[in-house]
Order: C-alpha cells, then structure tokens, then sequence
C-alpha cells in the first residue's frame, strides 16, 4: 500500500541554534490511524509544523502520497488537513464563515462549501451554533469547529495535534468515535496526544518522538507486547486477614484494597483460585496504570539515560 | 495570465472575507472618516477657509475637497490591510491560508483588494459628504479613478507590509502615526506647493502624497503642481517596488513561519 506520508532525515534547527528535530525518519501508510507520542518539546509540533509548511525545514525530505513538499508542495497542501493544537480562527467571525473561507482556500466553490459546512457542523453538533461569534463556543466546540475546518476540502490525511485537549471525557469519547468513522470511511488519521489512553484506543501504529529523534515505531499491538508486568487492584470484601499469593508480588493497600503484579508467563486465574481458598471474595477488578503510559516513561527514560551515557 | 479556478475560488474568499470584516464593524471603520471629514469642512472650508480666500484659481472649500478625499482613500486602505493582516498573525488564523494552497500572490492580491475596497468605499462616502458642503466638479473621471486605485493600492500593499513585520499593535500604528500622517499633511493637501519656498517645493517632490494629490486634484479640477505622466510613474514605481517587497516577504515567511 502507498505511504501517505514519508519522511526522511529530517531537521529543524530553529533560529538561535535550537535543535528541535535531529534526523527524524517516519513512514505513515494510506488509511492508517497512527499515534505520534512524545514529551513536551520532543518535536512533534515542529514535525507537524514541518509537513504542514508552517514550520521552514533546515534539512530532509517529506513527501505526502508521493509529492515532495520541496517540489509539489500545493499539490501535498491539498491531501492534508490540519488540527492544530492550539485555537487558530478568527474568533470574531462566526463558524459557518470560517468554514465556507477555509474552503475557499483549496478552491472549494461557496454553494459546495456551503453544503460541506452544514454536513459538517450537524456531524460535529455545532450547526446551531453556525452564526455565533466562534469566541463564546466552549472549548470542546472550538476543537469540534477545527476538525470540521480542517475537513471541508475533503483532506486523505487528517493531522491532529492534541485534539482533545481539555475537551470533558464524554465528549472525548464522541469524537474518538467520529474520528473512527472518518478512518473507516479511508482518511488516514496522524495524532499527536498527551492521553495514552487515546493512542492505545485509536491507533493501530504507533511511534514514539523524544529530543527530536524517534525511539520506537512499530504496531500498537507490538508495543503493548513489551509489557512484562502488569499491576491489578483488586476491591475485596472488606478483611483482617492479609492476603497471601504464592509467586505474585501482592500488597493491601487498605482493608478492601488488594495490589497484585501479574507477569505475562503467569495466569490470573491462579490469583483468583488463591484468594478464594482463603475465602476473600474479588468484588471487583481493575488495571492500576495506563499500560501505555509506562512503556512511554521507560522507553523516553531509556533514551534520555543513552544520551548521558552518550556524552 | 492564466489563473486557475482554485486560485480565483481563492482569491474570492480572501476578497470575501476582508470586505465583510469592514463591513461587519462599519461603526469603527466607515463612520469616522465621514465625521472627521465633515468636521474639516466645518473647521477649513466653513470658518478659516473664507478668511483664506482663493487657491489655485479655486476657492479653498473646493480646493481641498480633492485632498481631504485621498487623504481618507490613503488612511483606510493602509490602516485595513495593517490591522487585518496583522490581527490574522496575531490570532494565528493566517494560518488557515498558509496551509492550503494558496500561491503567495493571492493573499497579497487578496489582502491588497480588501484595503482597495475599503479605501474607494471611504473615498466614496467622503465624496458624498462632501456634496453636503460644497458642489464638485469633475474634470476627467478616469484621471479620478485612475488615481483613485493606484493610490489604494499603493497603501495597502504598505500597511500589508507593515502589518508583516510588526510584533505588536503598537508596531501597526507607529508607521501611520510617525510617516503616513505627516507626509499626507505636508503632501499638498491644504495647500499648493508652489506657495513653498523652493527648497521645501524641492524637497515635497520626494513626497509621494504629493503625486496622488495633484494627480487626484487635477481629475477634480484641472489643476496639478505636478505632470501627470511623472505622478502615474511615481506611483506606478511604489505598486511594483511595494509588491515586490511584499511577495519575497510572504515567500521568505517573515514573520509567519518559523
């Protein structure tokens, strides 16, 4: 399948000598849901930035489905869609404009414009919100009013830097689901995210930014796989009596609170065999972390301490 | 030249967009002019002019009405093209059109023709004013219009160009505030230059206001302290120079992209 996007040796030296992009190299094939993951100030806007021609590139190659952004960057410009992460409309101007405009742009006609704004505003439940001034939208609204902008000109590769960002939990989970259907329908979806709980949801590739250079790329599934350990907090019936687990490294928190580390070669089951031969009943059963989120810290901490060593 | 549908779809909007932001704060952007303007009327043409008597062959009323008109053309062209492109930086909504592929001559020609459309809408309405006052004459109307648009357009390729260096708001109103309004006040617009000395007759001639004046009073009245071939050159010189400066700014990404 072709690659909607790929990069090579990029870098970005910003002016005063600021490296913020070391030699990235990344592909992104059509119709994937990608995950772009990284600490703050690890180069994934300024990657973002780069492919979107909003950032000036110091050195590689980036190529959308094909066309250089060097050579045929309208072209690229034109298979792109952007969510920046940050609000960047005219918060003077009423939402219906800012679409019709934005289409404008990439020579949408206005009367298609107009009927892709309407389609687009009811999908993302903001359509009677169309001629308010986009200043007294809330915020989720102002991130559901990007991603209609960033859809008017039908994009294949739709880029979204932290789009749910302060958006509530409920909404969250609407526009997963909506950027779901936008994958399945065949856009390909690049997301940067703080909540690794998101990439682990969405995304089925996944690569991992840090100082400018990527750690890990490879499939979600692959990623997950790494994992040796994982911590469940059991809620029990409230007890005296101190659970003991032969071969599980386990701890009571408190008198209905139960911490058990399971390891991959391990079953659960056997924990659930032991606590019942000691009459403790498991009401019920959760991960404790983000399985995601520690990968994340242990790979990011493993590069920072290489770089050290490094030098 | 060629322009594809994409970029006249393009070029639409950006035109689109910028007349209805003057239009949509039509209380700050077209009531002003036509109250300071009645005002210098009531103040230059009413009570001193009369004491001033004749200029130019003309009486002073109708004399400046040619220069209070452009002078009106000049601030707002310059003044909408610096706020709104720079109030488009500042929100970082300019970004909407550096994303999509909009050549870099469109958004100057978009942003130029919403300054241009705002600059004649003033003119016009400070014309009708006018009428109010004092009855004008036209002697060629295509030198008016001529001159009319070279002139917006030359500030508004101006204010895009401030508007593109500037940090703050303050830096939008330092250019108007230090160059654009002493040069319009010394560039003929109350008086004849050739009353000058001729030193400061020599030295108005580096004025460009000086060129759009006459050229714009000569529509009106026939009169000129200036040819008009070399005025057309004049500002024909700043559009290219301006535009110029104003395409390699945009292609360099000064003050747009990092």
């Amino acid at each position: 399948m072709q690659a909607a996007l790929q990069i090579s040796g990029l870098k970005k030296t910003y002016k005063g000598g600021f490296q913020a992009v070391k030699g990235l190299d990344l592909e992104v094939k059509q119709g994937d849901f990608f995950a772009l993951l990284g600490p703050n100030g690890a180069g994934k806007s300024t990657t973002i930035g780069v492919i979107t021609s909003l950032v000036n590139k110091t050195a590689g190659t980036v190529k959308v489905f094909g066309h250089d952004i060097d050579n045929e960057l309208d072209t690229a410009k034109s298979f792109l869609g952007l969510v920046p992460q940050e609000f960047n409309f005219n918060q003077f101007e009423a939402p219906i404009k800012i679409l019709v405009n934005q289409a404008g742009y990439y020579g949408v006609p206005r009367l298609l414009a107009y009927q892709r704004a309407e389609k687009y505003l009811k999908q993302l439940d903001l359509w009677d919100k169309k001629d308010e001034p986009s200043r007294n939208l809330s915020g989720g609204m102002k991130r559901r009013l990007m991603i209609a902008r960033a859809l008017m000109h039908e994009p294949q590769v739709l880029i979204l830097d932290e789009p749910t960002a302060g958006v509530d939990i409920e909404l969250r989970r609407h526009m997963w689901d909506y950027l779901r259907e936008l994958n399945a329908e065949g856009i390909t979806i690049i997301l940067t995210t703080h909540y690794l709980e998101e990439a682990e949801m969405l995304c089925r590739n996944i690569a991992i930014i840090d100082q400018g250079l990527i750690v890990e790329n490879t499939s979600m599934k692959a990623l997950l796989a790494k994992l040796h350990l994982e911590t469940f907090v059991l809620d029990i019936a409230p007890t005296k009596q101190t659970p003991t687990l032969a071969e599980y490294p386990s701890r009571l928190i408190d008198d209905h609170t139960f911490e058990v580390d399971v390891d991959k070669s391990q079953s659960i089951n056997d924990v659930f065999l032991q606590l019942t031969e000691q009459g403790i009943s498991v009401q019920s059963m959760r991960n404790k972390s983000n399985r995601l989120e520690e990968l994340f810290v242990t790979l990011v901490a493993n590069n920072t301490a290489a770089k050290v060593k490094g030098n | 030249m060629m322009v594809s549908f994409r970029n006249r779809v393009a070029l639409a909007s950006i035109l689109y967009k910028e007349i209805h932001r003057f239009m949509r704060i039509w209380v700050q952007t077209l009531v002003p002019p036509a109250i300071t303007i009645s005002l210098y009327f009531v103040i230059f043409g009413s009570l001193i002019g009369k004491r001033i008597g004749e200029m130019g062959g003309f009486d002073y009323m109708s004399f400046i009405v040619p220069g209070l008109i452009m002078m009106s053309v000049i601030t707002n062209s310059y003044s909408n093209v610096a706020s709104s492109f720079f109030s488009a930086k500042w929100q970082r909504n300019v970004e909407e059109m550096l994303v999509a592929p909009v050549p870099n001559w469109v958004i100057v020609a978009g942003y130029v023709g919403g300054g241009m459309c705002r600059g004649i809408l003033v003119g016009s309405i400070v014309t009708l004013v006018s009428l109010l006052f004092v009855d004008i004459q036209v002697h060629n109307i295509a030198v008016i219009i001529i001159t009319v648009m070279l002139t917006s357009a030359v500030f508004a390729l101006g204010g895009l160009i401030n508007a593109i260096f500037a940090g703050s708001f303050d830096d939008i109103s330092i250019i108007p505030t230090f160059i654009l309004t002493p040069l319009t006040y010394l560039g003929g617009v109350f008086y004849s230059i050739s009353l000058l000395p001729e030193f400061w007759q020599g030295v108005s001639q580096i004025n460009p206001i000086v060129y759009m004046v006459n050229a714009f009073r000569y529509g009106f009245l026939g009169i000129s302290d200036v040819s008009l071939t070399v005025a057309f050159t004049v500002i024909s010189l700043f559009i290219v120079t301006l535009f110029t400066i104003a395409m390699v700014l945009i292609s360099k990404g000064i003050g747009l992209r990092s």
